[in-house]
């Protein structure tokens, strides 16, 4: 947990990070901003999902419709939360010389969306018989 | 290595103008998420708090743009450019958090 403090901390002051370690190639480092820029895309997708949800299925009772977008939205949260953090620690990792930090958060996002997809399916079903 | 440095410190794989359209393509995201924002807050006639919650988007985005543009600008400034600063992407991060925020309002 106080990693994670540290990390949060390094997110708000950008000398810190230069603190250790070398200077990596700026082409590693500009592969890493891609990759923490890619996360934020699949973010702002999934806050555009959250909003496609609540506009374009009105006739879907509140609950599921607020649930699912909420749900969305939460991902989104996490995600774009964690491309910052996963970005400092790789960018940490490179200046050090150590391993690139290995993640479950791939994982958790995939059975996420794969639970809010039959979560949909679902929704669709019971809508088309009722 | 020799082929990059004989043109004038050019990098034969383009990592610099990848990474400015990634952030292109990123600001594309915000502004996809933030018209989807603007009709949420519009959709149905508009109220006041819908029109806060709207400007409040509109405004996220520019934000971001904003950050975008200085990242921008600073990939093409200088070889070998210099890293992202983590407050510039902290700054990227919290727009997309804040419009989740205002979203989560805009949907309950």
């Amino acid at each position: 947990m106080s990693e994670f403090v540290r990390n949060i901390r390094l997110w708000f002051a950008p000398e810190r990070v230069r603190d250790e370690g070398g200077t990596p190639d700026y082409r590693f480092s500009l592969a890493n901003e891609r990759t923490f820029l890619a996360w934020l895309r699949t973010a702002l997708a999934l806050i555009g999902g959250g909003f496609a949800v609540d506009q374009f299925l009105p006739d879907l009772r509140w609950a599921w419709r607020v649930g699912l977008a909420l749900a969305l939205l939460a991902a989104g949260v996490l995600c774009s939360l964690r491309a910052v953090n996963h970005w400092v620690r790789c960018e940490r990792a490179m200046r050090r010389g150590e391993d690139l930090p290995a993640s479950r958060f791939p994982a958790l996002l995939s059975v996420v969306v794969a639970v809010v997809a039959v979560a949909m399916v679902l929704v669709v079903l019971v809508r088309g018989e009722g | 290595m020799s082929a990059g440095e004989a043109g004038a410190g050019r990098d034969p794989g383009l990592q610099p103008e990848r990474t400015r359209l990634a952030w292109r393509r990123t600001t594309l995201s915000a502004a996809v998420a933030t018209v989807l924002a603007v009709r949420a807050a519009l959709h149905g006639g508009a109220s006041a708090a819908g029109i806060v919650l709207c400007a409040l988007c509109c405004g996220l985005c520019l934000a971001f743009l904003r950050v975008a543009h200085l990242r921008i600008h600073a990939l093409a400034a200088g070889t070998p450019p210099p890293a992202l600063a983590p407050r510039h992407a902290t700054a990227a991060v919290l727009c997309a958090v804040a419009m989740a925020v205002c979203a989560a309002v805009l949907v309950v």
